[in-house]
């Protein structure tokens, strides 16, 4: 019977062994564990044996079941992953077939450069005004210290509503100085973006509608410094640190002093280039110190606060930083176009 | 405004080179445009000495010459014009010479001879005959048949004719209106060099016959608009060009050259800034000149051959009997100088800027004198001015200075006095310049300084207090020299309004709905409203509307996005554009303030075509938008009468009483005003109602403990019956335990009979307290059917 039980042994472990897949080591299983199977053939002539000799058969006989359930599950372990890398070796997919399409709509690069902007002035504690685009001449031009005959005024330079050229479309943001200053608790500091309007016909650099980007602060001594200060830090985060400015005088009806603010030429690094007309220096915005009699109008003491303010082009911040070389496509809004960004 | 350095340098000596020079006064607040060498387009072109001539063997018209250009032996060169002889001194185009235009001349042969360049013309060197007068047109340039050359041989030809002048322009600011003058910028000039200036006061003999007071009497009814009127005369004109060093820095300026009294008056205007007239004594009627508001309708021919139709807003000079000048702008036609004028009348006056802009403006004739007169001139440049012209009038030999000078002044002089304190200039810089720094900045300028007083020029009639004064040191001080600080005192609590962070946020969403943003023009076409097929009296079409228009196309103010996105959606199917989807939040302007502003509220649009969109794919824009901002209780209503529309395919949304906006498939007969052929969807929301309509932050609700129930339902009822009645029902009927109707399907066809349809739900039952079996479930369904049959009409299938 020891000798039948290790014959048994020795041919179920070499047979599953040998298996070649589940189905076979299924077959072995039930011939060598099965109820009809050999190994339960042997047990059943356990009852032959003698007294002394059936524990140390029974021990052998349950020494060779577990040998063979553990070699039938080893194996059973080793097929399946053989299986299952046959299996997925079968679902290879070609991985340069493209992705489906998730559609992501895409921000006005005008916008990009926008929400750029507010967050930098966020940043440093300023507050986003939004205001009328339809406004008093009153506020346009007359509280900003350009008066009645100021050429800017002209029909054919503004839009007006009204034959006693009263109301109109803005010409600039800057009325939202004025309306900071009569609405708003001292210090103030604001940006107020949006759109403004001059008679301009449509061309690769004009628009009668476009957009600018107005700045101001009010509060005691603020100075000509403060303003170079804080506007070199906005250059550096949109253009990157170590950005070079330079400042010129300049004349606006609503500052003194003056100034108009350009930015060291990216392409040619100041050498003069053609994308800079040889400059080496690219204009950026126009600011100054907001005019005394400005302040005064709006009832703010210029002899107790001080302010500056600046107004920045939209249109040509983006084409610029986005290489777009003619205006019109900022409005035409091809989704060829309006995609690349 | 241009600049001749060589002009410039009659004044102060600048000798930085032009690169140099236009950053230097850029920085101090002259704006530099562009600089140009006037000859820099002329290279290897000297002065020739044709040493002798010969017939070409193989040509009956051409020349040999043998040509001296100081480089030892001679060259030669070949010549077809007719005109030169030997002994004449020409400009010579030698071997690899450039001209005018980028031609470039190079040595070659002339039927067999050889010829090492070319004879020039004063055309080929980029002059016409204005530019020298007693050149001989149409052949070589004889320079020693010239004697105002004094040409050498060998000389390169741009120093040899004046070519060799450089230019400066630049962008004048309209406060500074001193500096359009070749004097404002030398003294611009001079201060930003530490420069000295050499102003030169003009000296006139004058004697000729008789006295200007005998001889002309000038009124000025119009005294608000003269505030200063003055002139001189000469008899015995002898109009004959104007010398070459004259004709030279006018044309250095983009001046043509005429004749040496119009010359004269041109070459005041640019070196003084005070704009001259010139006219002919015998045309003033009466011997009197009267400066008066034109009549209403009062006609003028002017010196460019236009009928001019007046206003009472024109100021005119005029004689006894009719007008001879358009004040400030342009002079007339009837006593223009000609050939044989021998008296000459000078005027240099001070006109009012706004009067001279606006008469300009009214006639569409801005003239190079009223540019300069609206920006308002000192008055008491107008005396030097004609003084000047008298000087050069008699350096000329143009003519005899009359004695005596007519001056009208009809203002007070008042000079501006300022109290110059460094401390609060220094505060509003941010600097530390010494008060000695500022006396010589200010000084530097022509301020008179005394003790702590700064008395202003004359023509700096910008500067009014002490931040002008202030503009000024900072300017000389150096802008870059300002310190760089950053802002201190209070600090503010900066950041986005509830509104602005949702505008960002209903961007953020469509754009994670695949749409791309637009910019469109506020300003619309009133035709666009017949193209939306909104009725002639649609109270919408009220709009504001530009009385100066660019035009049609952008005459009112939207009331509404649509046509403008309609506008754009076409322009990209036009151009192929597959499967577009765009939004933009846009403004409308609706007249109905009473202060005469509009109300201008924020719309969302949205708009889109292609294969995948259809009228539930935008109603799940919308419904993830509301759902996005938390709106409750949102609705949609069937909308049949909005005419822009589908009629069928149309809904308002609603949030409880808030009306959202209105969305669908764009109305066929609209869609064909646009001349297209595909679907268009597209929605209008307000941006007022979606921040009414905007939830509460998210307070946390428990997860559920137990499973739910699903159960499905099937049911059929009368095709009118809405998805919205059968699932409101529902949920009424359902109890506590239903806790969610979610449609899934709508079938219509066999087997369900016509005019019915049937719609199906999945609903889920749920409790907090247990897990639910079929028996806790089976009263709220047959509730849910009793109802639905009782209220609707709807069955289980």
């Amino acid at each position: 019977m020891k000798t039948k039980l290790e014959e048994i042994k020795r041919a179920s472990l070499e047979a599953i062994a040998n298996s070649a897949d589940a189905a076979e080591l299924e077959a072995l299983r039930i011939k060598y564990l099965g109820k009809k199977g050999e190994l339960t053939a042997v047990l059943k002539q356990m009852g032959s044996l003698s007294p002394e000799e059936r524990p140390i058969m029974g021990q052998l006989a349950n020494e060779v079941r577990a040998a063979v359930e553990a070699a039938i599950e080893e194996t059973s372990a080793k097929l399946a992953e053989v299986a299952l890398e046959k299996q997925l070796l079968a679902e290879t997919v070609d991985v340069t077939i493209p992705g489906k399409e998730v559609k992501v709509g895409h921000k006005h690069p005008m916008y990009i450069a926008l929400d750029e902007i507010k967050d930098i002035f966020i940043g440093m504690g300023f507050t986003v005004l939004d205001g009328p685009e339809v406004e008093f001449a009153e506020l346009n031009f007359d509280r900003l210290n350009a008066e009645e005959g100021h050429p800017s005024r002209d029909w054919s330079d503004t839009f007006y509503f009204d034959e006693d050229s009263r109301v109109m479309l803005r010409s600039q943001t800057s009325p939202m100085q004025v309306r900071a200053m009569d609405s708003m608790e001292l210090p103030i500091r604001i940006v107020a973006p949006g759109r403004v309007y001059r008679k301009d016909e449509v061309d690769a650099t004009h628009s009668p509608m476009f957009h600018q980007v107005e700045g101001m602060v009010i509060d005691k001594g603020v100075t000509m410094a403060d303003l170079k200060g804080t506007l070199n830090t906005v250059v550096e985060q949109l253009y990157g640190a170590g950005t070079q400015t330079r400042f010129r005088p300049h004349h606006f009806p609503f500052t003194e002093p003056s100034c108009e603010m350009d930015v060291q030429c990216h392409k040619c690094g100041g050498v003069g280039c053609p994308t800079c007309k040889g400059e080496g220096w690219i204009e950026l915005l126009g600011a100054g110190m907001i005019h005394p009699r400005v302040l005064e109008m709006a009832g703010i003491d210029p002899n107790v606060y001080s302010g500056w303010a600046f107004g920045l082009g939209l249109e040509r911040t983006a084409m610029r930083r986005f290489k777009i070389a003619d205006l019109r496509l900022i409005f035409e809004n091809d989704v060829r176009f309006l995609e690349q960004f | 405004m241009n600049l001749s350095r060589k002009w410039l340098n009659e004044f102060v000596t600048v000798t930085a080179s032009d690169k140099d020079f236009a950053e230097a006064m850029t920085l101090s607040g002259s704006k530099v445009e562009i600089t140009m060498d006037l000859g820099a387009e002329i290279e290897n072109v000297v002065v020739g000495n044709v040493l002798s001539m010969k017939r070409h063997e193989n040509s009956d018209h051409m020349w040999v010459c043998q040509v001296d250009v100081a480089e030892g032996e001679p060259i030669q060169i070949v010549t077809g014009a007719q005109n030169v002889k030997e002994g004449d001194l020409v400009p010579v185009a030698k071997h690899k010479s450039t001209l005018p235009g980028g031609k470039k001349i190079e040595k070659g042969k002339l039927r067999g001879e050889v010829s090492y360049g070319m004879l020039c013309s004063f055309k080929e060197l980029g002059l016409d005959q204005r530019d020298f007068p007693a050149a001989y047109e149409d052949g070589i340039w004889i320079l020693s048949d010239d004697p105002e050359l004094n040409v050498e041989i060998g000389q390169d030809i741009r120093e040899a004719v004046g070519l060799d002048d450089h230019v400066v322009e630049f962008e004048i600011t309209p406060n500074r209106p001193d500096c359009l003058s070749v004097i404002g910028l030398a003294r611009e000039a001079a201060a930003t060099y530490g420069a000295e200036l050499r102003l030169h006061e003009p000296v006139v003999n004058g004697g000729a016959e008789g006295n200007l007071i005998e001889l002309l009497d000038i009124e000025t009814p119009a005294e608000d608009l003269v505030p200063r009127y003055t002139a001189r005369m000469v008899r015995n004109v002898k109009i004959a060009p104007s010398p070459k060093w004259m004709r030279e820095r006018l044309r250095a300026m983009g001046v043509r050259p005429i004749n040496n009294i119009v010359d004269i008056t041109n070459y005041v205007m640019l070196e003084y800034g005070q704009p001259m007239h010139a006219f002919d004594y015998r045309y003033v009627q009466g011997g009197k000149i009267i400066v008066r508001r034109a009549e209403e309708g009062e006609e003028l021919t002017t010196l460019d051959g236009n009928l001019r139709k007046l206003t009472a807003d024109h100021l005119v000079i005029a004689d006894d009997t009719r007008a001879v000048g358009l004040a400030g702008i342009m002079g007339g036609l009837n006593s223009e100088i000609v050939e044989d004028t021998t008296d000459v009348v000078f005027e240099s006056a001070c006109f009012d800027g706004t009067c001279i802009r606006k008469g300009a403006l009214a006639l569409g004739m801005r003239t190079e004198a009223s540019a300069k007169f609206e920006k308002g001139l000192d008055p008491m440049n107008t005396l030097p001015a004609v003084q000047r012209a008298c000087e050069l009038v008699e350096l000329l030999g143009a003519g005899e200075v009359v004695d005596g000078i007519i001056d009208i002044l009809n203002y007070v002089p008042h000079p501006t006095v300022l109290t110059l304190e460094p401390e609060k200039i220094n505060a509003l810089l941010g600097t530390d310049v010494s008060a000695d720094e500022m006396v010589r900045i200010l000084r530097s300028v022509d301020f008179k300084v005394d003790g702590d007083q700064v008395t202003v020029p004359s023509y700096r009639a910008d500067v009014l207090r002490m931040a002008d004064l202030a503009e000024e040191v900072a300017r000389f001080y150096g802008y870059n020299n300002i310190p760089v600080t950053l802002m201190r005192g209070q600090t503010t609590l900066g950041g986005y309004s509830p509104e602005q962070q949702l505008e960002r946020r209903l961007g953020e969403l469509c754009r994670a709905f695949g749409h791309d943003e637009i910019i469109t023009y506020s300003f619309i076409s009133p035709t666009y409203y017949d193209k939306i097929r909104w009725p002639q009296d649609d109270e919408r079409r009220k709009s504001f509307k530009i009385l100066n228009p660019l035009g049609e196309d952008t005459s009112i103010m939207r009331t509404t996005v649509l046509p403008s996105m309609l506008e754009i959606l076409t322009r990209n199917f036009n151009y192929r554009n597959k499967n577009t989807k765009l939004y933009e939040v846009g403004r409308i302007y609706i007249p109905n303030r009473e202060d005469g502003l509009a109300t201008e509220s924020k719309m969302l649009s949205i708009g889109a075509y292609g294969s995948d969109m259809d009228f539930f794919a935008l109603k799940g824009i919308i419904e993830a938008i509301a759902g996005d901002i938390r709106a409750e209780d949102l609705r949609f209503e069937t909308c049949s009468n909005n005419p822009s529309y589908h009629p069928g395919r149309c809904a308002t949304v609603w949030s409880g009483d808030i009306c959202l906006g209105v969305f669908g498939q764009i109305h066929p007969l609209v869609v064909k005003n646009y001349d297209i052929d595909t679907e268009l969807y597209c929605a209008e929301l307000s941006f007022d109602a979606l921040m009414a309509a905007k939830g509460a932050e998210a307070e946390y609700v428990p997860l559920p403990r137990f499973p739910g129930v699903h159960r499905d339902l099937a049911v059929v009822c009368a095709s009118e019956v809405t998805v919205y009645q059968l699932s409101q029902c529902i949920k009424a009927a359902g109890g506590n335990l239903l806790k969610a109707v979610d449609f899934f399907d709508v079938y219509t066809g066999a087997p369900i009979e016509a005019g019915k349809k049937s719609v199906a739900f999945s609903l889920e039952f749920r409790s907090d307290e247990q897990n639910l079996t079929d028996k806790d479930i089976e009263p709220a369904m047959e509730k849910i059917l009793a109802q639905l049959g009782e209220k609707l009409d709807a069955h289980l299938r």
